[in-house]
């Protein structure tokens, strides 16, 4: 992917502001990359961004134009443009961008913010610099290639004369666009803001309270809304008591939404609608629905569980790939072992419950959330409403924690909905039970495995039934699949992955390092099993693993269902990086050199997501009434030559294991009469501080290849990483999580 | 129901049921909303203010218990940002998606008032309640700690 950036078409143009003044609006392609990917001949059409602005008085502004989960993008973004401009960060001011087209790709998922963003917010920057440069070059009549600049300034060392940017900024609007390839970018090495440990650029308001966030709004005229879905996924209102609940004091509006069953759209309910959010809550305890709870009714995890293992041994008759003869193989092989591997559905638990603002004025809409995927919102919301989608502004709001949660719309849809029929701004707010039950769940799954090592301790055959879920019958469910270049493919010589699927009515999506949040666990565990099976150390069995010759089949053009791409864990990466990352977290954490206590071990794993490699060691120690104490990480990463702001890399790493742990330990998502069992955070419960490892270690190698995301490929190997500990310490293996189901609970 | 509270230091009239939780009075009665919602069960301190100098969950006091209370919120701790725990959480850049940080700041503002000098063992007792789903934790500790130190 990164390798396309450089065939990026880049077009700016510069704007005198009102007032005087410098406006950069740079046309960039940013959807040309992603065309290419896809074999699309050019890409969507150019539209120009609008970036920075620079004031008469040296006042420097950049827009943050991508939403803010918390991973610090609406800092690293404008950093990018400012070192590049070469101003000093404590004149920057960063401005959230609403979603506009002038801003190219807006969105938050799959950590690509960074690899599509590299190049063309630096270009940004650069060409700004190039222009007000070629503006002190006119004014002063020297060759700009004497020029340099600093701290907002443009500098002549021959007659020792500078000037500010806001002086010149006006100048700099009237000059000629500079050819792309004439615009210059600076060396890694004179990076002044690239690199550094710059705080996020809305700290200050965070720690005083100020309101930041959607539920913090307050429109004249606001109403309240509360809005119950069918508990049931898929159901529909048969009938509700709607009369008396708007006898109920402060009620202004209480009706049934139609609604449908895709599960991130507008789905069937009931609205009641307020002066005061706590008099629609209070007003719902009053509603009594009959639900049409329709086919779903009879889904159960337990049934669930049932069937996979029904299933476990009817392999289907296609592959959705195979290599060798894993079948000879497994009989020939030196040492086979079996295990039965399953996750459960996850909510996401974002901490900010979604919510949503709207104002519908006649066919137009005004929309105030949190979303990670804006575009989407706003086409979801015109849809909704039977309005063009350039009719519906969206204002990007701070998230609250998102994990993928608000990649989905629905709150968006919920809001536009239910103001257009109130009449008024109206403010949707979901209680923690609302989003408890109704997610795009992280789908669970069932991994039946069998691998095999020869004699000399080498991994020869590798065969996975995967059982997942799906909506229709034909294709795999949300989130649940595993590519066929799912790891260990390519390095197995034998090889088999059968998918089967069981029908679910569950709503399932992608939540932070989609596929791989599981997939992980279950390869990083069952490579550790051969590895113990073979007698070889599990960190020397993987380095040898990776360093094997790779197999590289002509890809099966009858795959059936369930296979396709995994969640980013798939594809052409490279062994050697991967090895390079095990070297590293080796080394810094003593694996194999430290002698730990009776009860203590480490664990190894290591998993390619989002275009990047993680190794993690955890040394957990764990008492004989199962009590487990992770008391330190240590986490190496490949994410290429520039790590943009270490502060926040730091808080994604630290974060992304502690995530983690809260999956492993205790997040499950049960279903029992097709409907949602845990209904707040007590019955599904993040990882509190005294259970977080007290130091979690980041270390990464700067590989020379453009720097990529981090929002999530230091989650998978954490979950595998204890266990593989807890295996060594205690001699139990865990197949299934998550940990608590097992007797096991935190120290 | 009528009743005044006492919050930030200002006597305020509302005109709420006895039975509302002090979160939602302070946040759409008072239009303060530094003190956060997150599970309306007190399992995730989001929603942490101060009663009488202790850490309470908002969401679990009915505004009429409230009534003779001095209440401070986030938005009162100091009056420019400057309290020791919002400085070392400024100087350490603590949050990630922020949501639940003023629930911890008030908490940890509560320890300190109690105890000075907190041990990692009465941090971890003291900041149980309180839940960051970005994992903030390290740094929270580190913060407290440097509140402490006086830096």
């Amino acid at each position: 992917m990164s390798n396309l950036l450089v065939d990026r078409r880049s077009f700016l143009r510069v704007t005198a502001l009102a007032g005087g003044g410098l406006m950069i609006a740079a046309y960039i392609d940013f959807d040309a990359g992603d065309a290419l990917a896809q074999g699309r001949q050019g890409g969507a059409p150019l539209a120009p961004n609008a970036f920075i602005k620079i004031a008469p008085n040296g006042q420097v502004t950049i827009i943050g134009k991508n939403p803010e989960i918390g991973q610090g993008i609406k800092t690293a973004l404008p950093m990018l443009i400012a070192d590049e401009l070469d101003v000093d960060w404590k004149d920057v001011t960063v401005e959230q961008g609403d979603l506009d087209a002038r801003y190219g790709t807006q969105s938050a998922g799959g950590s690509t913010a960074i690899p599509g963003n590299w190049e063309p917010m630096r270009r940004v920057g650069a060409t700004a610099r190039h222009l007000l440069v070629a503006a002190a070059a006119a004014q002063w009549s020297v060759p700009a290639s004497e020029l340099t600049t600093a701290s907002g300034r443009v500098l002549h060392a021959g007659s020792r004369r500078s000037i500010g940017y806001g002086e010149l900024a006006t100048a700099a609007a009237s000059m000629p666009m500079p050819d792309p390839a004439a615009v210059r970018f600076k060396d890694a090495k004179d990076y002044k803001i690239i690199g550094q440990r710059i705080p996020g650029v809305d700290l200050d308001q965070i720690v005083t309270g100020k309101p930041l966030f959607t539920s913090d709004m307050h429109l004249p005229g606001m109403q309240f809304a509360v809005f119950e879905r069918c508990p049931v996924f898929g159901g529909k209102v048969a009938s509700a008591n709607l009369d008396q609940l708007k006898a109920l004091p402060g009620v202004k509006h209480a009706f049934v939404v139609e609604g449908g069953t895709t599960p991130n759209g507008l789905l069937s309910g009931v609205a009641i609608v307020a002066d005061g959010w706590w008099q629609a809550e209070t007003a719902r305890k009053q509603l009594k629905v009959t639900w049409n709870e329709g086919a779903g009714s009879s889904d159960s995890s337990e049934a669930f569980a049932k069937r996979a293992a029904q299933m476990a041994n009817q392999l289907p008759p296609q592959s959705t790939r195979s290599d060798g003869d894993v079948e000879a193989a497994l009989k020939s092989a030196a040492k086979v072992v079996e295990g039965a591997y399953a996750y459960p559905f996850l909510n996401h638990a974002q901490i900010e419950p979604m919510s949503a603002t709207a104002r519908v004025d006649g066919n137009r809409c005004e929309i105030w959330a949190g979303t990670q995927t804006p575009g989407g919102g706003r086409s979801l919301v015109a849809q909704t409403l039977g309005i063009p989608p350039e009719n519906v502004t969206v204002h990007m709001v701070r998230i609250g924690g998102s994990f993928g949660r608000r990649l989905y719309n629905d709150h968006l849809a919920e809001a536009a909905h239910i103001a257009k029929v109130a009449g008024v701004p109206v403010q949707v707010r979901w209680t923690r039970e609302d989003d408890m039950t109704h997610d795009l769940f992280r789908p669970g799954g069932f991994h039946f495995l069998k691998g095999g090592v020869d004699a000399s301790g080498k991994l020869v055959a590798w065969r996975n039934h995967f059982i997942t879920f799906t909506p229709d019958g034909q294709r795999a469910t949300s989130s649940g699949t595993v590519g066929a270049t799912e790891f260990p493919a390519r390095f197995v010589p034998n090889y088999a992955l059968f998918t089967s699927m069981i029908p679910s009515n569950v709503p399932t999506g992608a939540m932070r390092a989609p596929g791989s949040n599981a997939l992980a666990f279950v390869m990083q565990s069952f490579i550790d099993e051969l590895a113990h099976a073979a007698g070889r150390d599990p960190l020397q069995f993987r380095l040898d693993l990776l360093a094997g010759p790779l197999v590289v089949p002509p890809p099966n053009p009858n795959a059936p269902p369930g296979g396709g791409r995994g969640g980013g864990g798939g594809g052409g990466w490279t062994p050697a990086r991967m090895r390079a990352v095990l070297e590293l977290v080796r080394d810094k954490s003593g694996w194999g050199r430290t002698k730990l206590p009776q009860g203590t071990a480490m664990g190894v794993a290591f998993h390619f997501s989002h275009q990047g490699y993680f190794a993690e060691v955890a040394e957990v120690s764990v008492d004989a009434s199962k009590r487990v104490k992770v008391n330190k990480v240590w986490v190496a990463g490949d994410i290429g030559r520039q790590i943009i702001n270490p502060l926040k890399a730091e808080a994604q790493v630290s974060g992304s294991v502690i995530d983690g742990l809260s999956h492993l330990m205790a997040f499950e998502l049960t279903i029992a009469n097709g409907r949602a069992v845990q209904r707040n955070l007590d019955e599904h419960e993040p990882l509190r501080m005294r259970q977080a490892p007290r130091q979690v270690e980041a270390h990464f190698v700067t590989s020379d290849n453009n720097p990529t995301g981090l929002g999530e490929p230091a989650l998978p190997p954490i979950l595998p990483a204890v266990c593989n500990a807890i295996f060594t310490a205690t001699g139990t293996r865990v197949r299934s999580l998550p940990l608590s189901k097992h007797g096991y609970r935190w120290a | 129901m009528k009743f005044d509270l006492n919050v930030n230091g200002k006597t305020v009239s509302v005109d709420v049921p006895p039975d509302m939780p002090l979160l939602w009075v302070l946040r759409d009665e008072l239009h303060l909303y530094g003190t956060k919602y997150g599970c309306g069960e007190g399992h995730c301190g989001a929603c942490t203010v101060h009663m009488r100098g202790r850490a309470m969950r908002s969401c679990q006091v009915q505004a009429s218990v409230a009534a003779n209370s001095p209440i401070i919120t986030i938005e009162g701790l100091s009056a420019d940002g400057t309290h020791p725990v919002q400085q070392a959480w400024k100087a350490l850049d603590v949050p990630e998606c922020g949501y639940c940080q003023a629930g911890q700041i008030m908490s940890a503002a509560a320890l300190l008032a109690t105890t000075p000098k907190p041990t990692d063992a009465q941090i971890d007792a003291a900041m149980n309640g309180n839940i960051c789903r970005c994992g903030t934790y390290a740094r929270i500790r580190e913060g407290i700690h440097r509140a402490a130190s006086g830096k």
